[in-house]
């Protein structure tokens, strides 16, 4: 600031004129300060001790008395106008400065690195849970069982009887030595047998879990794979309620558009025996019927065997398959890409289904 | 079951234009799902029509062979050909290259005509070869798809017709006619038929019905015929392996004759070969009437035949020429020489009917269900007439079937029936249900109306009488899966139909939502995969390595495991005992597929036999077994624990701008195993351990405050990871889940929680480097008494500074009182006395 070199004139406090030029001048030098360095440069020029202002205001000491009061006016506000120019400039320095900086810290969000890895579900184990949800909301219970079980509650309990052909090695893992009366469950019916073994009617149970036949694995087969399977045992069941339970559970998996259909069939174990197929809108290759499962009233030796009176108690009882339910509802192909554990497949559906 | 339409016309009322689909979809609403339509016209197209050759020029060609140059006459002579299109010929009379040398001139064939499409979408056209316009074929019955024998072409006198020239052939041949094939349930015997699939189509249109056994005229008793005896001294569950014979007798056949068109067609169309007249004879009435039958050549038996076990090591040749030893369980038709048969399975070689046949005994015979499915099973002889046998055959459909045979060997074979015949056996007693009125409306859910009741059950052919509160109902006599009222109740349903039932919800009693354990393992299984992990799936099958090296800490121990009987493969024999072999596997498989960074985990159950193995019998169906039998079938199942295995390798994110990854190591194994403590509210211990799987010196024990060992987790050993073409340093962890929720608390009490301020001291401790760290901080917190809130170890340090085999640990100590602000004297005097206890235990020097 030339107008500020040692050896400038020093205005008289009086001489509102002069005053008023070095006001205008420190005001205009404020607002010409384009940073806060610049800005503190000014500052000391037009308001440090050696600035024309402060050199003034020192000068009212030695003013007559009655000047005094006149150049303190004078002085206290033209000096109070340069200090509010400069807060005003600070403030608005500073703010510019903040801008600048967040500005500059800009970087490039979709550059991001990804450091968690996102983890996954095997979608049988999420749909699993899912059924079992539904069911748990209706009230029922979910039991569970051995893999490895007695022929008796896989096969006898459920009255099948002794030369069914279910029963050769042909479809069924024995364990060895077969007199051991061991096997791999083919379904999860023995943990029917189990349930109502262990408690007393009325008994609505859900039992989801592994089973085992001897297929050899290709697209649609394989040796291991998941079953749901439910049982209501109570007073007057009958087969209406299974097909109102079973259209309750389809609505809740697949939508209120759901339908079922339920067709004669025979297994050991139920009579009336029921296939049961789902009305697939949504199905690939347009809406059609699937074949979805088996079902029917629990047939009354099964009771018996569980101890429980056929002539008090009737009970329906249904299953599903989880790989077939998810072939069809998430369209998938091929039954190896559940089994091989590749982990793009899991990953895919990572925590949903 | 295969349904040719045109049969199945003759018994019941199938629209003239139906077709296969239209058949199954009435059929299905019974319960017959469908299977696959066959029909000829699928992929034969006509014009193909009976020519007859004129004549043959023989010509041979430069490569050895000679081929016919022919004439043959389409269209009867004086008449106008009709049909028009390129290589028609207006005259009538097509000239066509045959390379077969099997006809004359003379010889009436058949000829597929330009136009014509044979199957293997092959179409005729007129077309140059060997200097000629070659204008059709003459076909084989192989080209035409209904027979393999393509040594030569069709003449149609040696199947014994003598069409008009220019008929229809696909008419004449049948193949117009088209077979629905639907799945019979293994309950519904009598459906095995057209005689049973009729009755149902009947059931599913409310049509009529023609019941094909009252077509045939059987006289009401036989007597004076061969001789047979049934000597069954050993039944199955007391039941005779053979209680009803019928033989006749035939003489004079002429087992050459062809077999008519119209029979091979309906047989071919029901899946079933044409082999000579009177095995065709036989199978054709099996399929009409449901009832196997045998055609045994007369000359050839010797004696009184008599059905009887069979004895130790006697054997039979059966048909298909191959020697069999016999069980004594097998039921035999045997004559003076020997076996001639295994009853209702297949029969013997010796006395089989053959082109010089001319006297035939036909069988007719009711065998027991169980035994013949035993011996189907033992000699593995799936044969249409054991499926029959072992599902039920109508006790008294067997004298009519006999006679169907004789009349259609009298027809067809030019035979005379002897008038003598015989009859052996006892009906069984007719089944009686007592069906109470409101039981099926009950059961079923669909207020049935007397009519709807007692109308569907006397069209299955019930007899249905009114009875004290409800009805008696004789079951017929081809139904043997009909026993209780829970039966009759799923007829009385499926002829009103299934579709009729409404839908009621059942409301379940309050419930307690999922169990605690259930609980548990999902809040497990979840909290892994929020962890990164990945969660797989694999088979529980593994080798017996696998399990001794998995399954058991200590090198050399052998794991007992449970063995399957029948594996899928030998290799993988046994069921798991560790999760980890699987998992490894399929690490391995992802690796090769190209993914290097992998954090996978499995849960699952092992298999654990303990002293006892199953049970050496069990309880029979239909009854509750007492609680002893019960808890020794409950004992006999092996130990199946829960456990959850995890196996990474290479890096624990992707690489990315900004971001290097870091490989995984064993402590994230570790860490991986206390987090799974942490989500359950059980401390897991970590302890130096040993494990045969894992690195000798990366290993870690994991167990529960009381001392049960839970798993291993660490760093997997070198050499098993080079074995399985697995990355160095892959790690891994396996615990038994079941043991962490069982030590889960039931409650967690809540602790006070002091806002007194903390004082905080650390502390630099030099110990031997044998010393685990872990132990060293037990004896700090346990020296430091009441007044520590937490310490942790935050470094380890060993080198310069500290003297060889020794090492630097430093732990963070944090003290707060319950009930006032700590002086800096009194959190010393706690540092110190923790020092001290680790001082007096380890020898730890303060640094």
């Amino acid at each position: 600031m030339t107008e500020t070199l040692p050896g400038a004139a020093i205005p008289n406090p009086t001489d509102e004129a002069a005053i008023t030029a070095a006001v205008d001048q420190a005001i205009a030098a404020i607002a010409g300060a384009g940073s806060l360095d610049e800005l503190k440069a000014v500052r000391l020029a037009h308001t440090g001790e050696k600035s024309p202002l402060s050199l003034a205001n020192r000068e009212i000491g030695g003013l007559p008395k009655d000047q005094k009061a006149v150049a303190g006016k004078l002085m206290g506000s033209s000096r109070g106008r340069v200090n509010k120019a400069l807060a005003d400039r600070t403030a608005e320095l500073e703010a510019q400065n903040d801008a600048r900086i967040l500005l500059e810290e800009t970087v490039d969000v979709t550059a991001a690195p990804r450091r968690r890895r996102a983890g996954a579900r095997h979608p049988l184990s999420t749909l699993q849970d899912r059924v079992a949800d539904i069911f748990v909301g209706m009230g029922w219970e979910i039991a569970e069982g051995p893999e490895v079980e007695s022929e008796w509650f896989n096969f006898d309990a459920l009255n099948f009887k002794p030369d069914h052909p279910a029963r050769e090695m042909q479809d069924t893992f024995f364990v060895e030595p077969p007199e051991a009366h061991l096997l791999m469950r083919t379904h999860t019916s023995p943990v029917q047998v189990r349930s109502m073994l262990e408690r007393e009617a009325p008994i609505y149970v859900l039992c989801p879990g592994k089973v085992f036949r001897t297929d050899e694995l290709d697209a649609t087969h394989t040796p291991v794979f998941h079953q749901f399977e439910g049982l209501a045992i109570d007073k007057h069941l009958s087969m209406a309620d299974l097909r109102g339970t079973l259209e309750h559970f389809a609505r809740q998996m697949f939508g209120d558009e759901a339908q079922i259909r339920l067709r004669p069939n025979y297994f050991p174990f139920t009579e009336p025996s029921a296939e049961l197929d789902i009305w697939h809108p949504g199905a690939k290759g347009g809406p059609r019927w699937i074949e979805w499962g088996g079902c029917g009233m629990v047939n009354p030796n099964v009771l018996r065997a569980a101890g429980i009176d056929p002539d008090i108690y009737s009970g329906f009882a249904f299953g599903m398959g989880i790989e077939r339910t998810l072939m069809f509802r998430n369209e998938v192909g091929d039954m190896r890409d559940m089994i091989e554990g590749d982990v793009r497949f899991s990953e895919h559906f990572g925590m949903e289904i | 079951m295969r349904i040719p339409l045109s049969w199945l016309r003759e018994f019941a009322a199938v629209p003239a234009g139906a077709t296969a689909e239209d058949l199954m979809a009435e059929l299905v609403k019974v319960g017959f799902e469908e299977e696959a339509v066959h029909r000829p016209t699928d992929t034969l197209q006509g014009p193909i029509v009976v020519g007859q050759v004129l004549s043959i020029v023989k010509e041979p060609q430069t490569n050895g062979k000679t081929i016919n140059w022919c004439q043959v006459r389409v269209v009867p002579e004086g008449q106008e050909q009709s049909l028009t299109g390129e290589g028609i010929d207006p005259s009538g009379v097509q000239g066509i290259i045959c390379g077969a040398h099997n006809f004359v001139e003379g010889d009436k064939v058949v000829v597929t005509l330009p136009g014509a499409v044979l199957p293997g979408d092959f179409h005729i056209s007129a077309r140059k070869t060997y200097g000629h316009l070659s204008a059709g074929m003459i076909a084989s019955v192989r080209e035409l798809g209904i027979g393999e024998d393509h040594d030569g072409i069709l003449v149609l006198s040696r199947i014994g017709l003598d069409p008009e020239i220019g008929t229809d052939a696909m008419e004449l041949l049948g193949l117009y006619d088209q077979a629905a094939e639907i799945n019979v349930t293994p309950d519904r015997g009598y459906a095995f038929s057209i005689r049973g699939v009729a009755r149902e189509y009947a059931h599913a249109t409310g049509t009529g019905f023609t019941d094909p056994a009252s077509k045939v005229q059987a006289p009401a008793e036989l007597s004076g015929g061969y001789g047979v005896k049934l000597n069954d001294d050993a039944p199955i569950y007391g039941k005779p392996g053979c209680d009803r014979f019928v033989a006749r007798t035939v003489r004079g056949v002429d087992a050459t004759k062809p077999t008519p068109p119209w029979m091979t067609s309906r047989l071919r169309l029901a899946g079933i070969r044409s082999i000579s007249l009177p095995v065709d004879i036989s199978n054709y009435v099996m399929l009409e009437l449901g009832q196997p039958t045998h055609c045994y050549d007369l000359d050839k038996l010797s004696g009184d035949i008599v059905v009887r076990r069979a004895v130790a090591g006697e054997k039979i040749t059966t048909l298909d020429d191959k020697e069999r030893t016999l069980d004594v369980e097998d039921l035999l038709i045997t004559d003076g020489s020997g076996a001639i048969g295994i009853a209702g399975v297949m029969g013997g070689a010796a006395t089989e009917v053959s082109d010089s046949t001319s006297n035939v005994l036909v069988e007719a015979a009711h065998f027991d269900e169980v035994s013949i499915g035993r011996s189907r099973r033992r000699h593995k002889l799936p044969s249409e007439a054991s499926k029959r046998f072992e599902r039920g055959v109508d006790w008294h459909v067997a004298d009519i079937a006999a006679q169907r045979v004789v009349d259609l060997l009298v027809d067809l074979a030019g035979g005379v029936a002897d008038e003598a015949g015989t009859d052996v056996g006892t009906a069984p007693d007719a089944v009686t249900i007592a069906l109470p009125e409101a039981f099926a409306a009950q059961r079923i859910g669909i207020d049935f109306t007397e009519e709807q009741i007692t109308t569907s059950l006397v069209d299955l052919g019930a007899v249905v009488e009114k009875a004290d509160g409800g009805w008696t109902v004789t079951a017929p006599s081809w139904r043997n899966d009909l026993e209780t009222k829970e039966d009759l109740s799923e007829e009385i349903a499926r002829l009103v139909g299934y579709d009729n039932i409404p839908a009621t919800l059942p409301v379940a009693p309050p419930g307690r939502g999922l169990t605690r354990v259930q609980q548990q393992r999902r809040r497990l299984i979840q909290s892994l995969a929020d962890a990164g992990l990945t969660e797989v799936l694999a088979y529980p099958f593994a080798s017996k390595a696998a399990n001794d090296t998995f399954g058991v800490a200590e090198q050399g121990a052998a794991r007992s495991a449970v063995k399957l009987a029948n594996p899928i493969s030998e290799e993988h024999g046994f069921l798991r005992t560790s999760i980890l072999p699987g998992l490894i596997e399929v690490a391995k498989r992802n690796y090769s597929r190209g993914f290097r960074d992998l954090a996978l985990f499995e849960s699952g159950l092992v298999f654990l036999p303990g002293e006892t193995l199953g049970t050496p019998s069990i309880p029979p169906l239909g009854v509750k077994p007492s609680d002893e039998v019960l808890d020794a079938l409950y004992d006999g199942v092996p130990d199946q624990p829960l456990h959850v295995a995890a196996v990474l390798t290479g890096h624990d994110s992707p690489a990315a701008a900004g971001h290097t990854p870091r490989l995984w190591d064993w402590s994230d194994a570790l860490d991986i195993a206390r987090l799974a403590g942490d989500v359950l509210g059980v401390e897991v211990v970590v302890s130096q351990g040993a494990h045969q799987a894992f690195h000798p010196g990366r290993a870690a024990q994991l167990s529960l405050r009381t001392g049960e060992v839970v798993g291993y987790a660490g760093e997997l050993h070198p050499k098993l990871l080079a074995a399985h073409d697995m990355p160095a340093r892959s790690v891994a962890l396996e615990f038994n889940a079941d043991a962490l929720f069982e030590a889960a608390a039931d409650v967690i009490v809540a602790r006070y929680i002091s806002t007194f301020p903390v004082a905080t001291q650390d502390v630099a401790l030099v110990v031997p480097q044998e010393i685990p760290a872990d132990q060293v901080l037990e004896a700090l917190r346990e020296g430091a008494g009441e007044l520590l809130e937490d310490v942790a170890l935050f470094d380890v340090y060993a080198g310069k500074g500290i003297e060889e085999g020794k090492k630097s640990l430093a732990f963070g100590l944090r003290f707060r009182a319950t009930d006032r602000t700590l002086t800096a004297d009194e959190a010393s005097a706690a540092r110190e006395s923790a020092v001290a206890l680790a001082a007096e235990r380890f020898g730890a020097v303060q640094r």
